[in-house]
């Protein structure tokens, strides 16, 4: 049990090797994270590329096509509406990226923001920060995101608001309790004694120190915002048809022709999967690495 | 991979060759076999049990077989849309007298309700006077179907009268709506105008045993039943199931032995070709339709030449095709119900924009109008409902459809409740999906969707001509006239104006277990819901 | 200690009044209510003056602010109301539906404790070999399964394995049946969502269990224990799990509160007459009252789920109540 020891030794012996030799260091002792990290470049790159991969429209009908099985022309056939399958979900990908990450950053953003300001602000500001923060907490997240979507729309923005809303206080929480340790650090006390202007003892020494607990949010707030985006979509009340998103791919049709055309749901269920899976791989490893009360472990 | 596909050709041709098959020795006459419970699934929900407040399939399909109708289209000839026979009235249909505006009905004697109080010509009269004269506060739904009724009356114990303001050939269709349930006067005047809305009596051919809301309505068989013999039945159980996946599966794994409102054709061939001869199809046409409503009232959309492009770039011949293997949709078919004496004939939809035979040149005028308009290429919001079949299939369609001639559509879907304030107060989209669904064909009384005074026309328009061609219609007793009149109608509507485009008309396809026999397929999902002649054959159990 | 339980319980307070007003002000931003459904919702022609008459009897064309009064006065009177759907009181309406989703979340809990507990011990006593990387994938892959796509599969599975095995296709009952009078066709309906759900919530107790296990297996008296020469099997027994125990069973009971209303896909795809469809059934409908009471009841069941783990807590570690 000399765990802490040695992985000091190895972040000695880091500091003389060259990049490449570090990160391969740190693959091998992550390599769940690596694997995450693998999938959050690939979907990336399937985002970013999208339109160079596939020589598919991925919105166009092709009658002729119809209910495809997987052959050559089409790796994973097609759709009830003969639209390729891997093109869908190739471009799908931007679909779930963007939506997840609009949603996770403003989400742990906001929360960061609320987190850092009541704990640095205490008193009433907090009490009523922390209560209705308790209010949100106290919902299901697919509740909320259910109220949410009815109330404005199914059209994508709503459905980022309806996900980003229940992350504001999950991330207020985390940070708040973070920021509160940082607050009581004698340099911090120093700084107000100083007299320095709230906004420069918030930005320069409080924030950059809640940044760990941030990132770790972020990543963690990516594979619930695309399992989220899934679940409304699936339910009807998210992403809408023609726009290629994965939840929207198991619902209707997919689950209508499921058995004679398993590769309908099959495929982007899988792709969901893998994308989650992936981000929580690589939210864990960043966790491992960033959080110094795990290092230590 | 190869395993897929070789069971999808089979599937196809099995799909044929069963569905076929299984309709035609369906006909062959057998003698009904007594007993059995009928299970089967149902994709609404209930909201109360008054079905002359209610309009939703959801009472329907569990309830009605509770209840009794005074006439009703005949269950062994639901495909006729003029066939009414008598259900608590006696003897054939009476022809009208006093120049077509007194219609008498002798009512059978006998009838008990199902808490034992007789049915007389008094409980006939309360019904219809609720239903088309309610006390203030009594909502009902289809009151505005009795226009022409000036008062409902029992000269005797067992005869009730209609006397008609005019006479109207849409009279018989409303009297026998589905929806026009018979209660008892006692539980009226002892317990008020709301009390059906929580409680159930009927002289139907099933009794109430328990209702577990959310999840299934319980009925067992009437003894006293006024058609004798029936019912076959034993019982039913109406299960509530949302999903339509759910319905198959429940089909498929023996949970459920039919549905009555429909699935689309490649869940049919799934169906058959899982289960081969267990399995009988019938399909029928649907007197509902889709169909786009612009807002007239918003640009470009005020523009007869950008209505016409969007019609026009439809195709809705080869969606008949295509769009048919996937949607609960297959007829192409103009105002009035395809089939029916008064519709257009194939060469006659041909000269309508968006009918033409040839898609190319119509996509290309299409074009050329965009253009001319002044807006080629544009951008638009489709304001679709939150169904699935057949709403979201065919809005995905149309927008694909409209891809094709350079316009960028995109999708706003909203649940039912909203996406009926939206068209009736908000008024806030710019081209909305619409329907047109009704119980009885009647098609005078059915196109009257079209006009821009008509209460459910969300499209904002005031079209005097359509108007004018619409009140000559009305006033025409002969077939001829009509006709002409009709196709007038339809050119204006669909085509010079296009103030409102109609998609392709339903289609309805109920595969069910072979065992259940002696239901038979009406061209609407409320008709012939009653169960009385329904029976399960046990050699095929 | 009873300061303290007071001074929880009255924070409690300020949560649910927020909840309530969070709730019934969104609901009320939706356009359209259950007269439009109702009247116009299958496209026919619905006369204005109709859907007003069903408005002034559902009581909606009374001011925003009295129907909240009498939203949160109900509480007082114990009167929840009606659901402006079907009639039936709300209490009718929920209580049936509680008995099933209430079974669900225990069964989804006992499935879920049943792979945590050993998983988690296995992944801590066997840190950072493969043993440990197969089950912290394994339980992390429960996460990302989408658990409605995982129920889809489920019933697939079930119609085309039975139909290849015994000649005809089986699936779980659609409708429910009580434990109390048919006990097996209620399991074999119960027991499909139960696995689907139990599986995806054992992925945090998993984590949980390994990483208190991991900081227990570390603590002195463990030291000595091994010292002594125990058997790792028994030092692993009878001191490690038991100590290792009290975050994972926080987790657990938190995760149970969310169970009970929050089944809301699942629920749908096993065609549950769950809390979670009637939540769905009721937005969708624009049923105000039920949506608002249901809403009110899963934040409830939170509250007094965290309330009474906290005060588990506190009667453990005194410095708690004092903090």
């Amino acid at each position: 049990m000399s765990t802490p020891e040695i992985v000091v030794a190895t972040e000695e012996l880091a500091e003389h090797k060259s990049l490449l030799a570090r990160v391969w260091d740190l693959c091998r002792r992550q390599p769940l994270g690596t694997f995450g990290a693998l999938v959050v470049l690939l979907m990336i790159f399937l985002a970013v590329f999208a339109n160079v991969l596939t020589p598919y429209n991925p919105e166009a009908a092709s009658w002729e096509n119809q209910l495809t099985a997987p052959n050559a022309q089409f790796l994973m056939g097609t759709d009830h509406f003969g639209r390729d399958i891997l093109t869908r979900i190739i471009y799908g990908s931007r679909t779930a990226l963007f939506v997840g990450f609009a949603a996770s950053i403003v989400g742990a953003t906001l929360g960061l923001v609320l987190g850092v300001a009541s704990a640095y602000f205490g008193g009433t500001f907090d009490i009523i920060v922390q209560r209705v923060v308790d209010v949100v907490l106290a919902f299901p997240l697919i509740i909320l995101a259910l109220v949410v979507v009815a109330a404005f729309g199914t059209a994508i923005q709503y459905v980022i608001i309806a996900i980003t809303i229940p992350f504001i206080p999950q991330c207020a929480r985390v940070v708040r309790s973070n920021a509160l340790a940082i607050r009581e650090i004698p340099y911090v006390d120093a700084a107000r004694a100083m007299g320095f202007s709230h906004a420069r003892i918030i930005l320069r020494h409080m924030v950059p120190n809640v940044m760990a607990p941030y990132l770790i949010m972020i990543t963690a707030f990516m594979g619930q915002a695309i399992l989220l985006e899934a679940s409304l979509s699936f339910l009807g009340l998210g992403v809408q048809e023609p726009i290629p998103a994965w939840g929207l791919m198991l619902q209707g049709g997919a689950e209508e022709y499921a058995e004679s055309a398993p590769w309908i749901p099959i495929f982007p269920g899988l792709a969901i999967t893998v994308a989650v899976f992936g981000f929580n791989l690589f939210g864990d490893a960043l966790r491992d690495v960033l959080d110094p009360k795990l290092r230590r472990e | 991979m190869k395993y897929f596909s070789a069971r999808i050709a089979i599937a196809a041709i099995a799909g044929a060759a069963l569905g076929l098959s299984a309709v035609g020795s369906a006909s062959a006459a057998q003698k009904p076999q007594k007993g059995g419970i009928l299970n089967f699934v149902v994709g609404s929900k209930i909201p109360s049990y008054d079905g002359h407040r209610e309009t939703t399939f959801g009472v329907i399909h569990p309830l009605a077989p509770f209840y009794s109708l005074l006439i009703r289209i005949n269950p062994d000839n639901p495909q006729s849309a003029t066939d009414f026979v008598c259900d608590l009235c006696k003897g054939k249909l009476a022809k009208p007298t006093n120049g077509g505006t007194t219609y008498t009905f002798k009512i059978r004697k006998g009838v008990k309700f199902h808490d034992g109080t007789p049915l007389t010509a008094a409980d006939i009269v309360a019904t219809y006077q609720k239903i088309i004269f309610p006390p203030e506060g009594i909502p009902s739904a289809r009151k505005t179907f009795f226009r022409m009724v000036e008062s409902v009356s029992a000269p005797s114990k067992y005869t009730v009268v209609f006397k008609l303001q005019f006479p109207s050939g849409a009279f018989i269709g409303a009297l026998g709506n589905p929806y026009n349930w018979t209660y008892s006067k006692k539980d009226l005047d002892e317990n008020g105008y709301t009390w059906h809305q929580k409680n159930i009596n009927g002289t139907g051919p099933f009794v109430f045993v328990q209702h577990q809301p959310g999840s299934f309505v319980e009925g067992k068989r009437y003894a006293g039943y006024h058609h004798k013999g029936q019912p076959y039945l034993d019982g039913y159980k109406a299960i509530s199931a949302s999903k339509m996946a759910v319905r198959l599966q429940a089909i498929r794994g023996g949970r459920a032995a039919i549905e009555f409102r429909g699935f689309p054709p490649k869940a049919r061939d799934d169906l058959v070709k899982a289960l081969g001869d267990k399995i009988t199809v019938q399909e029928s046409d649907w007197n509902c339709a889709l169909m786009t409503t612009p807002n007239h009232k918003v640009k470009p959309f005020d523009d007869p030449r950008v209505r016409r492009a969007l019609t026009l770039s439809l195709d809705r011949w080869g969606g008949s095709k295509y769009l048919s293997n996937i949607a609960i949709v297959k007829t192409v078919g103009g105002v009035v119900f395809p089939g029916h004496p008064l519709a257009a004939t194939k060469e006659e939809l041909q000269k309508i924009a968006g009918y033409w035979p040839d898609i190319e040149k119509s996509r290309a005028e299409a074009k050329r109008l965009l253009k001319e308009a002044g807006v080629a290429g544009m951008s638009f919001e489709f304001h679709n409902r939150g169904v699935d079949q057949p709403y979201k299939v065919v809005g995905t369609w149309m927008i694909d459809q409209w891809r094709r001639i350079g316009l960028k559509v995109t999708q706003r879907v909203q649940p039912s409740p909203a996406f009926y304030a939206t068209l009736r107060k908000k008024k806030d989209f710019q081209v909305s999906m619409d329907f047109n669904c009704q119980a009885v064909i009647n098609p005078i009384a059915d196109i009257t969707k079209f006009l821009g005074s008509a209460g459910n026309n969300y499209g904002s328009f005031e079209d005097k001509v359509l108007e004018d061609i619409y009140n000559k219609l009305l006033r025409s007793g002969d077939v001829n006239t009509q006709l002409k009149l009709i196709r007038q109608y339809e050119k204006r509507a669909l085509d010079e104006q296009a103030s409102g485009a109609l998609t392709l008309w339903w289609y309805k396809i109920n595969p069910h277990r072979s065992f259940v026999k002696g239901w038979k397929i009406a061209p609407s999902h409320y008709l012939n819901q009653q169960l009385d002649n329904v029976w399960l054959d046990k050699k095929l159990m | 200690m009873y300061a303290y339980i007071v001074k929880r319980l009255l924070l409690m307070i300020p949560t649910l009044l927020g909840a309530a007003v969070l709730v019934f002000y969104l609901l009320r931003a939706v356009p359209g209510d259950p007269c439009e459904i109702r009247l116009a919702g299958t496209g026919l022609y619905a006369d204005p003056a109709e859907i007003e008459l069903c408005q002034k009897n559902l009581g909606l064309d009374r001011p925003l602010y009295v129907q909240f009064f009498e939203f949160v006065g109900g509480y007082f009177t114990g009167d929840l109301g009606d659901s402006m759907w079907t009639g039936r009181p709300i209490t009718y309406e929920i209580g049936l539906r509680f008995q099933l989703s209430l079974q669900v979340a225990i069964m989804a809990t006992i499935v879920s404790v049943l792979l945590a507990i050993p998983l988690g011990t296995i992944s801590a006593i066997r840190q950072d070999t493969w043993i440990d990387y197969v089950v912290r994938a394994f339980s992390i892959a429960g996460i990302a399964i989408p658990s409605f796509w995982l129920g889809i599969m489920i019933i697939l599975g079930l119609l085309i394995i039975t139909q290849q095995w015994f000649g005809t296709p089986w699936m779980p009952p659609i409708d429910y049946v009580s434990p109390f009078e048919d006990p097996l066709a209620n399991l074999s309906q119960l027991i499909w969502p139960a696995i689907a759900t139990g599986y995806r919530y054992s992925a945090v107790a998993t984590r949980m269990t390994r990483s208190a296990m991991l900081e227990v297996l570390r603590e002195d008296y463990i030291r000595t224990a091994r010292a002594k020469g125990l058997l790792e099997k028994l030092i692993i027994n009878r001191h490690a799990l038991k100590n290792a125990m009290l975050p994972v069973v926080t987790i657990i009971s938190i995760e149970f509160a969310f169970l009970i209303g929050g089944l809301v896909v699942t629920e749908q795809v096993f065609n549950l007459n769950g809390l979670g469809k009637l939540f769905v059934d009721s937005v969708g409908a624009q049923d105000f009252n039920l949506t608002q009471q249901l809403a009110m009841l899963v934040v409830l069941i939170f509250i007094v789920t965290n309330f009474v783990v906290d005060l588990f807590y506190a009667w453990l570690d005194p410095r708690i109540r004092y903090a």
